[in-house]
């Protein structure tokens, strides 16, 4: 076993919503540093068991440690500010403008951020200072999630959640971004956990990737043991998907020729 | 028309007592509504109980809530002591609160279920306690949409609060119920421009805010605001200065005679150095017990309304022994002083046309019953309800084939139209001879006698000075010149006089 002791660990976390069991009896270490992908199809549960890291969703039973400490027992607005949270519907405060956005956290928390350091976040995910005095109304969408991920950075966390980060963006702006995230994750020594239910995002920003099916983890690889055909068939039928679209386009380019 | 603009300069505090109780009604119904939308926004019973009792409220027309609050508060003075006051300003704030929920309430508790559920996502992912999402999120996203609400329920309520005048609240109602009875259009104009002007003016303010609040323009929002709270500042300083002195406050109920009466009264009164202060348009119901609690100063009453409705008589005893009852009753039951008789009777009788009675050979009560079950008969609005007409229709058995209700003004008209064959008439009313009606007999005595009475509160019921100015009232008033007098205000060409003037020349009439 590691010496390190995981930053965050599930412990036997069940969640059920009137008769529907989301998430069934979930166990697993992430250790500092890691870079986690949690794939699966829709109502996998992948989005649930996320949000029982910020308390979003409480277990049925089980608990949930971060740092060792059951986040059931830390005030959320503290653990919130050390857990960053990315989501698809981005939610930026339409009536604040960005510096208010990305400053909102350490607000709550009685921190003012100065102007500097609402230049550097914004320079963490690659935008203009000049956009620290615009309302969110007035970005596109993949500048929008810039400031959301800037937001979620502003507190120092120390793990980053992020569910379904990409998911409404065009495909090369969610590339572009996936890289971003990735490159910050390695620079700020951040631990992360990115919920998809895109594959080959997870195979090429993840060093590890957790496959949830029917809210159970049916799978827990490397991106490359899963490219070699480890984790089962739910995982190797999402690995599929990818594998044969790329295929497809290299005989395509080989041949010259549209169709086989 | 051109008296509107001689009559609206007037009315400055009777626009600012409007003012000061649409404003609270708004004020109140915004600390109710506000706290409930957020209660129901978390709770879906409480959204759907909250909703449908405000929604209830609305269908009940404004003018019978308001009234309604007077048995209620009435009822309530056993819990709060006899201090508690039934009527003015606080049955009216309550009744118009009521009002004002639904519509801050749905806007509110819509806004809130409208939110983008990724912002209340984002709330809560950046570690916001409920208290802090309500304050920096739900709040400011939703001020645009409540605003639109606090708009509605101002114009409803500015509008409403003219009915406010029926409870004995002044009003812009105070001019346009006076001006009803009177058939004073120039004054029921006035009232209703100057309470449309200030439901414009309210709307347009508020609709500054709520766009400052939409567009986020501090400069808007605030601007606006501050032009409210100066608004209802200088309405209260209107209402506060001059009021320090207790006035006479004289009540008229909802016709002519008591406006006119109320005028010769307050006119007395002035020349005796007495400040004086006329409440118009009271619900003859509130008229007796804002008396015998002092809110109203003096009334004019009559011995067969206090006899049936509040001694709860049917016999007749006669008039003098009628007279004396009431007066020692009144004394000893609610300290209210009957300084005396004015002189004339109002009493119910019945008229028809002269041509009409000739041709259905009618003279008397007695000759209608077999005729009744064709014929319309129409009565004031209390009419059918009183145990006066219980009476005669017990005594003779009488069974009209349909009754109708009119303004007390407008059944004369429907007598002369043919919309009423019979009407129930006053004693006293002008028009019965400008109309050449016939007054049917009432052989078996079964209308109390309604002798004209001056009665004085009890907090003046000791007051010589007042009592002096009054007393060469009693008895001076003849039935003769009360109905000229009544004519004069009624009817609409171009002999038509005020109240105040007609009640000057009642004066010279009547050697006072």
């Amino acid at each position: 076993m590691n010496a390190a002791p995981p930053l965050l660990r599930f412990d036997g976390v069940i969640c059920r919503f009137g008769a529907v069991t989301a998430v069934d009896d979930v166990s697993c270490d992430i250790a500092s540093g890691s870079f986690v992908a949690l794939v699966g199809a829709s109502g996998s549960g992948k989005s649930t068991l996320l949000k029982t890291v910020n308390t979003l969703v409480e277990p049925t039973e089980g608990r949930v440690l971060f740092g060792g400490e059951d986040v059931a027992h830390l005030k959320p607005a503290r653990l919130r500010r050390r857990v960053g949270y990315v989501f698809q519907g981005i939610g930026l405060f339409p009536h604040m403008s960005v510096a208010e956005n990305i400053a909102i956290g350490p607000r709550l928390t009685g921190e003012k951020l100065p102007p500097e350091r609402i230049a550097e976040l914004l320079a963490l995910v690659e935008l203009d200072p000049a956009f620290a005095s615009r309302m969110p109304d007035e970005l596109s969408g993949g500048q929008r999630q810039r400031v959301g991920v800037a937001r979620a950075l502003a507190g120092e966390p120390e793990l980053l959640i992020m569910d379904e980060p990409f998911g409404a963006l065009d495909p090369v702006t969610r590339d572009a971004l996936g890289r971003k995230v990735r490159e910050l994750h390695e620079r700020l020594g951040l631990t992360t956990v990115m919920v998809t239910h895109d594959m080959a995002e997870a195979l090429l920003l993840a060093d590890r990737v957790l496959v949830m099916d029917k809210g159970l983890l049916s799978a827990d690889e490397t991106p490359r043991a899963l490219l070699a055909g480890a984790g089962g068939a739910v995982a190797q039928g999402l690995v599929a998907v990818p594998r044969q679209q790329a295929e497809r386009l290299a005989a395509m380019e080989s041949s010259g020729e549209r169709g086989a | 028309m051109n008296d509107i603009w001689e009559i609206l300069p007037g009315l400055g505090d009777k626009l600012a007592a409007h003012v000061v109780l649409s404003a609270s009604a708004i004020g109140l119904a915004m600390l109710i509504a506000l706290p409930m939308a957020v209660w129901a926004s978390r709770s879906q019973v409480v959204s759907r109980l909250a909703l449908s009792l405000a929604s209830l409220v609305q269908t009940i027309p404004a003018l019978a809530l308001l009234a309604l609050f007077f048995p209620l508060l009435l009822s309530l003075r056993a819990v709060f002591g006899e201090g508690l006051p039934t009527l003015g300003f606080l049955p009216a704030l309550m009744a118009l609160t009521l009002y004002a929920l639904l519509p801050i309430l749905r806007n509110a508790v819509t806004a809130q279920a409208n939110l983008d559920p990724g912002v209340l996502e984002a709330a809560d992912g950046v570690g916001m306690t409920k208290w802090q999402k309500l304050v920096l999120v739900e709040a400011p996203l939703s001020a645009p949409f409540i605003m639109a609400g606090i708009r509605t329920a101002s114009v409803w309520t500015i509008g409403a609060a003219t009915l406010a005048t029926t409870i004995g609240q002044p009003s812009l109602g105070d001019p346009i119920f006076a001006g009803l009875q009177t058939q004073n259009w120039a004054l029921v104009l006035a009232g209703c421009l100057a309470s449309a002007g200030l439901a414009l003016a309210a709307d347009n303010l508020l609709w500054v805010i709520e766009i400052g609040l939409a567009k986020r323009s501090r400069w808007m929002t605030f601007g606006g605001m501050a032009v409210v709270a100066l608004g209802i500042l200088a309405a209260l300083w209107a209402q506060s200065t001059g009021s320090d002195e207790r006035r006479i406050v004289i009540a008229s109920k909802q016709f002519s005679e008591q406006y006119i009466l109320a005028q010769l009264i307050g006119s007395r009164l002035e020349a005796a150095g007495y400040a004086v202060e006329y409440r118009d348009g009271l619900g003859s119901a509130v008229v007796h017990s804002a008396v015998a609690s002092s809110s109203i100063d003096i009334s004019v009453d009559y011995t067969g309304t206090i006899w049936t409705n509040y001694l709860n008589r049917s016999d007749n005893p006669g008039r003098e022994a009628m007279y004396e009852t009431i007066r020692e009753w009144e004394w000893r039951q609610n300290g209210v002083k009957v300084l005396g008789r004015l002189g004339f009777e109002n009493a119910y009788a019945f008229a028809m046309r002269a041509d009409r009675a000739q041709e259905l050979g009618v003279t008397s009560l007695a000759d209608l019953v077999g005729k009744a079950p064709k014929l319309t008969v129409g009565g004031d609005p209390e009419f059918f309800e009183r145990p006066e007409w219980l009476a005669v229709r017990d005594a003779y058995g009488l069974r009209f084939g349909q009754s109708r209700n009119f303004a007390p003004t407008f059944m004369y008209n429907a007598l002369q139209s043919g919309e009423a064959d019979v009407i129930s008439a006053y004693t006293s009313d002008g028009r019965i001879a400008a109309d050449r009606l016939v007054v049917l007999a009432d052989p078996k005595g079964a209308l109390p006698s309604y002798d004209a009475l001056l009665m004085l509160s009890p907090r003046i019921a000791g007051d010589k000075g007042v009592i002096a100015a009054l007393e060469p009232l009693l008895g001076a008033i003849s039935v003769e010149a009360m109905r000229d007098a009544n004519l004069a205000v009624d009817r609409e060409d171009a002999q038509k006089l005020t109240p105040k003037a007609a009640a000057a020349e009642l004066a010279k009439k009547s050697g006072l």
